[in-house]
């Protein structure tokens, strides 16, 4: 028993082993407490009422094999989603950047907009998508111009602090060796504030993503949060959960894509721990 | 003959910026001139305005009185015939060691190659030709030293502005980058403004020492002629006596300004 006890207990080794072991313990949880008949009703009079609230996670693995395998019919959605996740996601980021650079070198500029921008971020730009639906039709275009209003602040403010806090002894080092004014916008200003856009990169592809979901689930023909919609319209709770799961699955992908062009492009950055020296 | 740098009654007044009768002169009526090939120290207690003079020879801050000239003209904006070397970490963390010193190359246009092979050239001499693909946090602090030397030399500027550049290094670097800087030096003898604190350091280094007054309103009170043979080594030189007695000399002016600074950093305090 003990040296059961002496593999089992969680180390760095089989950290992953615990992370899975969680996931199926979940998926185990969740079928018992929702097939019907396995076991005596406690929350609900009728033994079908978990199934219909919470969904079961065969058939929800059920409806995702389908998507993918046997009607192979969401790579459509899927592709439509992930297109305006990354539209969304350019277009932000290009903006946000120019913006944050041309306000940070522009002290008048961004002091009289100063309000503005400070009402902008406040507000909660969710809203915004039924006016996005009106100017840009029920397409892909509505929804990439939610995404890009999520993106655009969160690397805005980035950028604009990051010119802000370049070392103003980098700066005058660099005047000194003769850059002059777009040369110091090009070979200081812009790297120093693409390391705070790369670290910002996570949180604002998250929120392209959430751009393009919404604004799916608020009216559109096709895409996952279509999907989704559709399904709940029926009560179909199974579709609901598998389109969740399928989205959890996909932000996570991209997430650890994003954080590999980050390590390779920010390889000049130090990185905790790291003891690299001569 | 015409001075290298020569600033003219030099005075420099700083106004806080939220509240304007607060003033601050951190230096007053300062004349000083750097010779073409000259090496000058400038040596003063903490807080004297060493390195706002320097920051006026560089052109980074225009004096609120006087003039400067750099090789007989008046200076405006950035000194363009002048390196300088920062007390604080300057290089672009962004670009390897090969890439920072190529940077003001760049800046002024030549074609990639010739660059990359002076700026190759120039670490070579700094002692760091196989580290040219590392990045600033990726070397030790004496090594980004070096690259920042290597930096401001592949310019070839007339006149060399140094604030304290060697004063996080530990002694042993220290004095490898003291003898390594004079090599430099007399093979090709620019004018180098020289910071620092260390009396020592600047009595080996320099051909002339200047002593300054405590701030606020800090100006030169000594001027000192270094009559020490060349090419010297900064550690062996301390053991001369004429070293001993050029040491005592300054040491008599500057003990009571060093005494007066710390008097007035402990009633700010």
């Amino acid at each position: 028993m003990s040296c059961m006890w002496k593999f089992l207990k969680p180390k760095n080794s089989n950290l992953r082993l615990w992370q899975l072991a969680l996931l199926a313990l979940l998926f185990v949880f969740w079928h018992v407490m929702t097939t019907p008949g396995l076991i005596p009703p406690m929350m609900f009079a009728n033994d079908n009422q978990a199934a219909f609230f919470f969904g079961e996670p065969l058939k929800m693995a059920a409806r995702v094999w389908a998507w993918f395998v046997t009607d192979a019919d969401i790579y459509q959605h899927l592709g439509i989603t992930l297109a305006e996740t990354l539209m969304a996601f350019a277009i932000g980021s290009g903006l946000g950047l120019a913006g944050g650079l041309w306000l940070a070198l522009a002290p008048m500029a961004s002091s009289i907009l100063e309000p503005y921008i400070k009402a902008m971020n406040a507000m909660p730009r969710i809203i915004l998508a039924p006016i996005f639906s009106v100017w840009f039709g029920l397409g892909m275009g509505s929804k990439v111009a939610l995404g890009v209003t999520l993106v655009f602040f969160i690397v805005f403010f980035n950028v604009y602090q990051g010119v802000k806090e370049v070392s103003p002894v980098v700066l005058a080092s660099a005047r000194m060796l003769g850059a002059d004014a777009r040369q110091l916008l090009r070979h200081v200003y812009l790297p120093s504030a693409t390391s705070w856009v790369f670290s910002s990169l996570h949180t604002s592809v998250g929120l392209a993503f959430v751009g393009a979901v919404v604004g799916e689930y608020l009216g559109s023909s096709q895409g996952v949060g279509y999907l989704i919609l559709q399904a709940e319209g029926s009560f179909d709770i199974n579709t609901v959960m598998a389109g969740i799961v399928v989205l959890t699955v996909f932000a996570l992908a991209l997430d650890s894509l994003v954080g590999r062009v980050e390590t390779r492009l920010m390889k000049w950055q130090p990185r905790s721990g790291e003891t690299e020296k001569l | 003959m015409t001075a290298a740098l020569d600033l003219q009654g030099v005075a420099c007044t700083f106004t806080a910026k939220h509240d304007p009768s607060q003033r601050y002169t951190a230096v007053q009526n300062v004349s000083l001139s750097v010779g073409a090939g000259e090496f000058v120290s400038v040596v003063g207690p903490t807080g004297c305005g060493k390195s706002t003079l320097l920051n006026v020879g560089a052109g980074l801050l225009a004096p609120s009185t006087g003039t400067v000239r750099v090789f007989g003209q008046p200076l405006l904006g950035i000194n363009q015939r002048a390196g300088y070397m920062f007390q604080a970490e300057s290089l672009m963390p962004w670009r390897t060691a090969l890439g920072n010193v190529m940077a003001g190359l760049e800046f002024r246009g030549m074609p990639e190659q010739e660059a990359r092979a002076q700026s190759e050239d120039w670490l070579r001499r700094v002692g760091l030709g196989a580290f040219g693909d590392r990045y600033p946090h990726q070397m030790s602090g004496g090594m980004r030293k070096r690259v920042s030397l290597a930096q401001t030399l592949v310019l070839d500027p007339d006149i060399i502005l140094m604030d304290e550049p060697f004063s996080a290094l530990d002694i042993q670097t220290r004095q490898l980058m003291e003898n390594e800087l004079l090599a430099l030096w007399a093979a090709k003898k620019k004018a180098v403004l020289f910071i620092t604190h260390d009396l020592d350091e600047a009595i080996a280094m320099s051909d002339r020492v200047v002593v300054m007054s405590a701030g606020p309103g800090s100006h030169p009170i000594g001027d000192f002629s270094i009559d020490i043979e060349r090419p010297r080594d900064v550690a062996e030189v301390k053991m001369t006596p004429r070293f001993i007695e050029l040491h005592q000399a300054i040491w008599a002016v500057l003990r009571e300004e060093v005494l007066k600074g710390y008097q007035q950093q402990l009633k700010a305090a």
